[in-house]
């Protein structure tokens, strides 16, 4: 029941994206604009001061997920639907984790994009530890998603939200964002530093479950009126 | 799962801040009822009716539904509940179909037993596939009425149900609603509209700021009762 119900709000969210290539494109077009304006103020004659790479990845993923989070439940506002989906008979938590899922599949696709622009732009060998790099990305960014959409739920009715949003999000976050930045550029030295990546991918998935477990917990309580 | 034969509010208040949108109002709907909700814009009509839906939490007083509160029924209550809004709860990039078929699929029914007989109802066979974006204001009242309406529920909740309904419309949901009462659901409707209302409704409780002016049966001349009462 649970998951049929998360499944279900993924697949709605899903073909609502199909159709409109709304949020996506909005939220690649402002990750990619974020590594070319970076590119452009930082890589002199070819060459990319050293360990800029994880920052830049992390500060596009952060920003453009920011945005992505925003436009998710400005969707949810039009016709007042996620009124309609707290008012159907399901776990709500399960409403929590639909729309999680619909973020972090967005920020994946953001980040397909991201990570080979990132590593063309600075000459950072994104692929030396895929697994480890591949587990890094997706820890962090369903840390950063996890807060993420139980404050854009909590602050859909309030009016000054997109100025709130980040304002509670990125001081929340901030310690994922860190591990994430510091356990990529462990990954991406030379040579790669396993243990010192394992060690802060241990860090982003402790504060993982930690921020799923308060959400799932608190996402019911927020979301009454 | 036992249905309620009643739904009573027992000095139910709700603030916003500092605003207060309903203020110690007890009232009683039951089974066969068609209970109109008669106020002025800012009443407190959308509030009760949130309240009564369970999505809003009264800062005092209780809702009892049969002998249990919301509480105590847990999500299975939502299930019996079902609520047209003001905002039709309607996706517009999906198409009618897609919208109906969510729903459906969300209250744990089959799509293909319900969907296709409810687009009928609303008149919407033949723009099934269209997304509701393209849609004018009452085939999107039709639809979120068949949405609303889809699991079958024991308290029927309509906020401002006729709004750009044209005449065959108005005529299709009242006797809808009529149906609805008939078969033993409980119906509540929100309205300033006292002309529609008059004729429809079993009950009327007449709101103003917030506070339960009358609760009586319905009976002819609805309009001068609700200016002797609430005012113009």
């Amino acid at each position: 029941m649970f998951f049929r119900i998360a499944l279900l709000v993924l697949r709605k969210d899903f073909a609502i994206e199909v159709k409109s290539r709304e949020i996506l494109t909005m939220t690649l077009l402002f990750a990619v604009s974020c590594v070319l304006v970076f590119a452009f103020a930082l890589v002199k004659e070819g060459e990319a001061p050293p360990d800029a790479a994880p920052a830049i990845l992390w500060i596009a993923i952060m920003f453009s997920g920011t945005l992505a989070l925003g436009r998710t439940f400005e969707r949810e506002r039009y016709g007042e639907t996620l009124r309609a989906l707290l008012l159907a008979p399901a776990p709500r938590p399960a409403l929590y984790v639909g729309k999680l899922l619909g973020v972090v599949s967005l920020l994946g696709v953001a980040e397909l994009v991201l990570v080979p622009l990132v590593a063309f732009f600075f000459g950072a060998p994104f692929f030396v530890k895929p697994l480890l790099m591949l587990l890094m990305l997706v820890a962090g960014t369903v840390g950063f998603a996890a807060v993420g959409t139980l404050f854009a739920a909590m602050l859909m009715r309030v009016r000054t939200r997109d100025v709130l949003l980040p304002i509670l999000l990125y001081p929340i976050t901030v310690p994922v964002i860190i591990a994430g930045v510091r356990g990529t550029a462990a990954l991406l030295a030379t040579p790669a530093d396993e243990t010192t990546a394992t060690m802060w991918l241990a860090i982003v998935l402790a504060f993982d479950v930690v921020f799923i477990t308060l959400s799932l917990w608190t996402f019911e309580v927020l979301m009454t009126e | 799962m036992k249905d309620f034969e009643s739904v009573q509010l027992n000095d139910v208040s709700r603030h916003f801040g500092r605003r207060r949108a309903l203020a110690r109002l007890s009232l009683t709907a039951r089974a066969g009822d068609i209970l109109g909700l008669l106020g002025p814009n800012g009443a407190g009509k959308s509030t009760l009716l949130g309240v009564l839906s369970t999505i809003v939490v009264p800062t005092t007083g209780e809702v009892t539904y049969g002998d249990r509160t919301a509480r105590r029924w847990g999500a299975p209550l939502r299930r019996r509940i079902g609520l047209l809004a003001h905002e039709l709860h309607l996706y517009a990039e999906l198409t009618a179909r897609q919208n109906l078929t969510f729903f459906a699929e969300l209250y744990g029914l089959n799509p293909a037993a319900v969907v296709n007989a409810a687009l009928e109802r609303a008149g919407l066979v033949d723009r099934a596939d269209d997304d509701v974006s393209g849609f004018s204001r009452g085939m999107r009242q039709r639809l979120a009425l068949e949405r609303a309406l889809l699991h079958a529920p024991r308290l029927v909740l309509f906020d401002e149900p006729f709004t750009g309904l044209d005449d065959r419309s108005v005529a299709a949901v009242t006797d809808r609603l009529r149906a609805l009462a008939a078969d033993g659901a409980i119906v509540v409707v929100a309205t300033h509209d006292l002309d529609l209302a008059d004729g429809l409704v079993t009950r009327v409780a007449l709101i103003r700021d917030g506070r339960l002016l009358a609760d009586e049966p319905a009976a002819a001349g609805l309009r001068a009762r609700y200016r002797a009462v609430v005012g113009n």
